[in-house]
């Protein structure tokens, strides 16, 4: 399974949000999509996610594209938003099983997943609880508990760590990583917190809606002969216009 | 699609509708304090200016909050249709609209179960209103009471696809103040809800074409007749065609984000 995007244009009237942007997922493994506010990020999640249509290019995951088949591809993809999607109102299991009938799946069998999903994010005592009397990390392990309820085989998640604190952040960067390698899960995780990469993972950097660097994130060390990937986002989102690497 | 998913679907949508509902309590009896006012203040005020003759569906002469109940409980739905169809717009870029589109069951499919599981909630309203307009003696008789049921719940979808039809079509109704003066009072004053047509003819012939031409004044004439166990079938005809006539405009024409337009 492998996921990609192919040669993706995207306009805003006259504001160009990204420029012919190509890269591929392969199966399994942390993917960082890099770039400062306003590099394309959430314009990206949009396509990926169908909010919006695309102008040019194709998303495909294996041979299903995102034109002709896209049940099939919201079928294998769960997807965090940057702003909280939860029912402040309704407690933690019925926004879950909300997202399980949404997905056709029975609520008997929605039960069991959001037992079983809970229990891995560590909150199975708080889903009686309304979402409003939670903490923000707390809101965030439900929204990844509910991406994952259907079984998605890729995991969007788009700036997800935006207002939590730093432990936080850690704690949630933490479970995640651990999600990717005990279900073989493939994640896209946007952010411009240079803090949430590890050298060792795949990275695609978006500058201005141009793919920038599509790598390892050691490549961008020696690329920008900075010694630290945070200098070395810096350095390379500064420069007036860059190469695609 | 299979036939199982859909119904799940359709089950969670609704079952959500509901949750929310039992929880805005207060925006239920807002919602009811509307046309309560209208039936025992303005209906009071006004009987005396306005004679009701024996005319269909009534077999007698009937006091004039008889006559405006029906066009009340239509004008409950035209508030929640109209509320709910602009709060699905606003939130398309916002929580409850991204986690509804992330289903990979069909868009239409899902905004038509949005559709209905607001008109079916709207419906508690409705009846709520008309248990209370029993203390003004509005008194259809008790079989109306289910006869009415599937003509509330086409007038209710009628009304929530013409919002979502208008406010994914027209920028500046995008605010509900908007909504009032170009649609729900327009909408409300030119039909028979409050005056039987030939009130209107009297007064102005092109004032009583415009109410002719008024989806609602045939949907309000649906409801009284359905109440009194009568079928009016012009008013069914056009209500049922200006349902299906804006239910597909609306879906086709829905946009999940609004920059995309």
């Amino acid at each position: 399974m492998s996921i990609s995007v192919d040669s993706i244009s995207f306009r805003y009237g006259p504001r160009q949000a990204l420029q012919d942007i190509s890269f591929t997922l392969n199966r399994g493994g942390f993917h960082g999509l890099l770039g400062p506010n306003g590099a394309g990020k959430s314009t990206l999640f949009s396509l990926i996610t169908r909010l919006n249509a695309l102008q040019q290019g194709d998303i495909r995951i294996d041979d299903a594209s995102i034109r002709r088949q896209p049940a099939s591809l919201m079928r294998r993809i769960g997807v965090v938003f940057q702003q909280s999607t939860l029912d402040l109102d309704l407690t933690v299991a019925q926004n879950l099983l909300y997202h399980a009938s949404l997905h056709g799946i029975s609520s008997r069998d929605a039960r069991q997943r959001i037992d079983t999903e809970l229990q891995r994010m560590e909150m199975s005592d708080r889903a009686h609880d309304k979402v409003r009397a939670l903490n923000g990390g707390h809101r965030r392990r439900v929204e990844i508990a509910r991406a994952l309820l259907h079984r998605p085989e890729i995991l969007l998640l788009d700036e997800p760590t935006v207002g939590l604190d730093p432990q936080t952040r850690r704690s949630l960067n933490h479970h995640v990583r651990k999600l990717c390698e005990e279900e073989n899960l493939t994640v896209l995780w946007a952010t411009h917190l240079m803090e949430e990469i590890n050298e060792d993972d795949s990275i695609i950097l978006l500058h201005k809606g141009c793919l920038l660097v599509d790598d390892r994130a050691a490549t961008l060390l020696s690329l920008s002969g900075q010694n630290t990937i945070s200098d070395a986002f810096h350095h390379l989102t500064t420069l007036p216009q860059q190469e695609s690497v | 699609m299979n036939l199982i998913s859909s119904w799940h679907c359709f089950k969670g949508i609704l079952v959500r509708e509901f949750l929310r509902f039992v929880q805005q309590r207060s925006r239920f009896l807002s919602a009811l304090v509307r046309p309560l006012l209208w039936l025992v203040v303005f209906a009071a005020g006004f009987r005396a200016a306005l004679g009701i003759s024996i005319i269909q569906p009534y077999d007698t002469y009937i006091t004039y909050e008889t006559y405006i109940a029906p066009g009340l409980c239509c004008m409950i739905l035209l508030f929640n249709g109209m509320q709910s169809s602009l709060s699905m717009v606003y939130d398309r870029e916002m929580g409850s609209m991204r986690v509804l589109l992330m289903s990979p069951l069909p868009r239409p499919y899902l905004l038509l179960c949005k559709m209905t599981a607001t008109a079916l909630i709207s419906l508690t309203q409705v009846y709520a209103f008309l248990a209370i307009a029993l203390l003004v003696e509005v008194e259809p008789p008790l079989l109306g009471y289910l006869y009415v049921l599937p003509a509330l719940l086409l007038v209710a979808l009628l009304l929530s696809s013409l919002g979502l039809f208008l406010s994914t079509r027209i920028r500046q109704l995008e605010n509900f103040a908007g909504v009032m003066n170009f649609v729900i009072f327009p909408m409300f004053f030119l039909s028979s809800a409050l005056y039987p047509l030939w009130k209107m003819q009297e007064a102005s012939e092109w004032l009583y074409w415009i109410c002719m031409i008024n989806p609602f004044t045939h949907a309000v004439e649906l409801v009284r007749y359905a109440l009194y166990l009568k079928l009016n079938s012009d008013a069914l005809i056009i209500t049922a065609g200006t349902t299906l006539l804006f239910t597909l405009l609306a879906v086709t024409g829905f946009r999940p984000q609004k920059n995309s337009r």
